[in-house]
């Protein structure tokens, strides 16, 4: 017997590529391209008054030099609202090159087009552009204020404004025996892949065809976007995502301008078009997340029970509403997270301000959302003097409560509807994984040291794997190579291996002969893409299907040809016998052979299958009435609703008496995102996801000054944590199958990050003993709070 | 549209199209990369990432930040780590730079930390750890073994958005006792 694949903690397929040089990310293509760069706004709201590029044209190397004007038909066009919605009455998309406005610091305004990045910059040093400059609406204060407005032709700053209300909320806070409001805030911080976004582009002039190279997270979507927006034919466009170095959301906005401007370029100088983004440009000008201010009104009874929960909360949307409303829709439905609130009622504007637009960051207004629920479910705690954990589970949805319908529409316009879960077990597994019971022990034996310590806890319920579809395609070769592809893309989250595990066990072939293609319009047209930890959910079970109908016409072949039932024949390790006769039995590979009649012999397997081989029956026609040639086969999976994943974290923080500096002494995790395909690759994604967590609890903001200038877009001056900032995580699992899907499986991609901010405030706040309202939290914050509550 | 066909009549041909590359003073530039000397002439400015990456085409050098600060593109010259964005070319004239093909390019060849990387699972989009491994092979040159906290942080000077670095801490444990078992010397 093979050993099953799934749920092996098997090593990674595409390591040794990527371990000795062989990756090939956007900028190590195209070598011989030329190279683009970009003259970007320096204000936040200015009108372009005038554009000189006359010095940058003299530049020796430059080809050409595009503004706004320049662009023709529907490239001048803004670029795509992408997800509309009845609620988001003043969209505003923006364009690929500023058009007599720029609305934030890093909007590109001029595109130049060199032999090399070198040149390329030295012309856009030398273009001058004349600008107006007009107030900034910097911050969401500002914003809600409205009495400067970013878009001329609304009258305040609200893009969208949404409520949903479940029960009636006004009756049952007036009724409660107890009420609380919280005031919380959230600062701005961003995806940061450590590879940025780049496109190149191959124009094909004798057939008219161009080949994009995107370091995208969808590269359906580019492809589609870029036909659209170029004129072409959906059938003389191919989009490739190459290796991508790190996406977390924001590679899964599109199209971005240069993935417009780029392939446009190419057509138009019959040139390969290369643009690889800097750092610099990363921070000013691909999207941030995270910001919101919110308000929390709770009713609750005696034994800290929900009664009521009425949320408001302030979105900055950025400057533009190309990617809609997903984000504070998210926080609006995820917020609620084990719980039952009793009634429920969320409201929310999204605004408008002239910073860099706000698209999903791993995680996606959940981080948010979990903040707001955590925080007020703390507040109750403190306030009844209750146990923190004891109140979590008084209002927990339990098991035999599965399916659970919240009563509200999630971001997929479906119904927010728990599948499974047992909350109480991985509440149960988590205060026994961080010692909670004895941490009165542990705190005591540490002011018997001088040294302040805190307990944190936060929980979440996180929907995964949302729809429309992901589709697979398997494809056996003669020699038993067999070919997996899916549309959706990968960066870094290792679906070579884990899809691969899927199909060998589906199939029953060895996993070595499995490889799998991902993000690749050529080999799968049809894809949404990679977000909203879908991935695994989405394209693990499309390929399970895919290969059971390649298995089904794998047997019906080999039963003709070992003159046995289908039902009576087995596969196994590539060979497929008849059950109780391991003798007889054909490989998969000589399976290939006959399934695709030939003509002509291009090698020794390719023999078998000509007209003159004698193999075949001479009655029937060579390629059956129902069947296709070749061993390969389709299927999508297309679920009718998200899968709910959830997990429950807990620290221990030290907080220095002196200098208020904040260490993480442990961090726990309980995590249940259904089967697992590989641990190896869940754990792997959940240290990462923590570590984005504790950057945005700890360390990174996005600074702006009241003027709408970035203060900190660098590596140097926003802090990612390094090594020695991010904590030993300890994680364990609890696998409680999606009844959704055939694999039983939910995501994992995000998990880590959601509820860290929620847990390092809620452990701040236990050794400090005064509420923690506002995150991230640094030091110097922390004394001031300090000096403030003393 | 300001369009500048004449200005840049080259369009085919690499060698060509390196004559338009020369805005900035030249130089004829020799550099000893994994053990063969690359002799190509650069202008002044030209980063010595960029020169490995597209003037030897070693595209394992990755770029992060352009910055100095995220280490993707850490190289070993003579020996120690340093970032390839944060010279120039022409400064690495008569020396020798190994880049993360020189160490191990291939599945057969990995050297222990690429091994280490494997086993571990301290790699995920694989962007940042090029520079992992050049800066801990170099480290386990002159400490063999490593506790926990100096596998810390030695890795402490490079940046990761995927693992969370706990894997690659564990890399560095897991390449040291390859390292050893192997028996070179120390
Ligand atoms: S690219 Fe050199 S340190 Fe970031
Ligand atoms: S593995 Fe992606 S940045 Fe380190």
């Amino acid at each position: 017997m093979t050993t099953r694949q799934f749920g092996q903690p098997v090593q990674r397929r595409e390591d040794p590529r990527l371990l000795t040089g062989g990756g090939r990310y956007l900028d190590d293509l195209g070598h011989t391209a030329y190279e683009a760069a970009f003259v970007r706004s320096p204000h936040a709201h200015a009108r372009i008054v005038d554009i000189d590029t006359d010095d940058a044209i003299d530049v020796d190397g430059v080809i050409a030099i595009y503004t706004h004007e320049d662009l023709p038909g529907i490239i001048g066009e803004p670029l795509p609202l992408l997800i509309p919605h009845p609620a988001l009455t003043q969209a505003r998309t923006g364009y690929a090159l500023a058009k007599d406005e720029v609305n934030h610091v890093g909007e590109a305004v001029v595109m130049v087009v060199a032999t090399n990045r070198y040149v390329a910059e030295d012309a856009v040093e030398r273009i001058r552009v004349s600008y107006e400059r007009l107030p900034a609406v910097v911050g969401i204060e500002a914003a809600r204020d409205g009495s400067q407005t970013v878009h001329d032709e609304y009258d305040d700053n609200v893009s969208a404004h949404l409520l949903q209300e479940v029960g009636d909320v006004e009756a049952a806070l007036a009724a409660a025996p107890h009420t609380l409001t919280l005031d919380l805030e959230i600062e701005r911080s961003a995806c940061q892949p450590l590879e940025g976004k780049g496109v190149l582009a191959q124009w094909n002039s004798d057939d008219e065809s161009l080949r994009i190279y995107s370091s995208t997270q969808t590269s359906t979507g580019v492809r589609a976007a870029v036909a659209a927006k170029l004129g072409l034919p959906l059938a003389k466009v191919e989009c490739i995502a190459p290796d991508v170095g790190g996406g977390f959301g924001v590679k899964i906005m599109h199209p971005w301008p240069e993935e417009v401007l780029v392939p446009w370029a190419a057509r138009n100088l019959d040139h390969d078009v290369k643009w690889t983004e800097d750092r610099r440009e990363h921070f000013i000008s691909s999207s941030h997340e995270r910001g919101q201010l919110q308000q929390v009104t709770v009713g609750f009874d005696d034994e800290g029970r929900l009664l009521a929960l009425d949320v408001k909360f302030w979105h900055d949307n950025g400057a533009y509403t190309p990617y809609g409303i997903i984000v504070p829709i998210i926080t609006a439905t995820q917020l609620l997270g084990p719980y039952k609130p009793g009634t429920y009622r969320v409201e929310f504007w999204s605004l408008f301000t002239n910073t860099v637009l706000v698209t999903p960051y791993r995680g996606a207004g959940r981080p948010q959302g979990c903040f707001a629920m955590e925080r007020t479910m703390d507040a109750i705690a403190r306030y009844l003097e209750i146990d923190r954990a004891e109140v979590r589970a008084r209002n927990f949805i339990l098991p035999e409560e599965m399916p659970y319908d919240h009563g509200l529409m999630f971001q997929d316009g479906r119904p927010l509807k728990y599948d499974s879960g047992d909350f109480p077990a991985s509440l149960a597994k988590l205060k026994e994984l961080v010692g909670w019971d004895d941490f009165a022990d542990y705190r005591a034996a540490a002011e018997a040291e001088g040294r302040k310590v805190g307990l944190g806890i936060g929980c979440y319920v996180e929907g995964t794997g949302v729809g429309p579809y992901e589709g697979g395609h398997i494809h056996v070769e003669t020699d038993g190579r067999v070919n997996v592809a899916t549309g959706l893309t990968t960066q870094g989250q290792g679906h070579q291996t884990a899809l691969a595990q899927i199909v060998a066990d589906e199939l029953g072939v060895p996993f070595e002969n499995v490889h799998v293609t991902t993000g690749d319009t050529r080999r799968m047209a049809y894809a949404v893409g990679t977000f909203a930890s879908r991935a695994a959910v989405m394209s693990g079970n499309a390929v399970a299907l895919a290969a059971r109908v390649v298995k089904a016409k794998a047997l019906r072949i080999a039963a003709d040809a070992l003159e046995v039932s289908p039902d009576d024949l087995e596969i196994e390790n590539g060979v497929i016998s008849v059950k109780g006769a391991p003798g007889n039995s054909i490989d998969i590979g000589t399976v290939a052979v006959m399934s695709n009649p030939l003509r002509y012999a291009f090698d020794e397997a390719a023999k078998k299958a000509t007209q003159f081989a004698g193999t075949f029956d001479p009655d029937k026609p060579p390629v059956g009435d129902d069947e296709e040639p070749g061993l390969e086969g389709q299927d999508f999976y297309s679920p009718t609703q998200a899968t709910f994943a959830n997990g429950m974290h807990a620290a221990i923080v030290e907080t220095d008496p002196q200098t208020a500096e904040i260490t993480i002494l442990r961090y726990c995790v309980i995590h249940d995102c259904g089967n697992m395909i590989n641990p190896l690759i869940v754990e792997g994604q959940i240290h990462g996801g923590v570590a984005q967590g504790v950057g945005g609890a700890l360390y990174e903001r996005m600074v702006y000054d009241d003027s709408g200038q970035l203060l900190n877009a660098s590596f140097m001056d926003f802090l990612m944590p390094y090594a020695s900032e991010v904590p030993h995580v300890e994680a364990d699992h609890l696998e409680t199958p999606s009844p959704l899907n055939p694999l039983g499986i939910k995501g994992a991609g995000e998990a880590g990050t959601i509820p860290v901010s929620a847990v390092i405030a809620s452990a701040i706040e236990d050794a400090e003993g005064f509420p923690i309202t506002a995150m991230p939290i640094s030091p110097s914050e922390l004394w001031t709070l300090r000096r403030a509550h003393a | 549209m300001t369009e500048l066909s004449d200005l840049s009549p080259l369009r085919a041909g690499a060698a060509a199209l390196a004559d338009n590359l020369l805005t900035d003073e030249l130089h004829e530039v020799t550099v000893n990369v994994n053990g063969a000397a690359h002799t190509r002439t650069v202008p002044a400015r030209r980063l010595l990432s960029d020169f490995l990456r597209h003037d030897l085409r070693l595209t394992g050098t990755h770029v992060g930040c352009e910055h100095g600060v995220c280490g993707a593109c850490t190289v070993l010259v003579d020996g120690a780590p340093a970032r390839a964005c944060l010279m120039f070319a022409v400064q690495a004239q008569s020396h020798e730079v190994t880049t993360v093909e020189g160490l191990g390019s291939s599945a057969d060849s990995m050297n222990h930390v690429q091994q280490a990387f494997a086993e571990c699972h301290g790699l995920q989009c694989g962007f940042c750890t090029p520079g992992f491994i050049t800066t801990i092979t170099s480290f386990l040159e002159e400490n063999p073994d490593p506790t926990e906290e100096e596998a810390r942080e030695v890795v402490s000077g490079n940046l990761c958005r995927c693992t969370g670095y706990q894997n690659i801490v564990k890399s560095v444990l897991r390449a040291a006792e390859l390292k050893r078992e192997a028996g070179e010397p120390a």
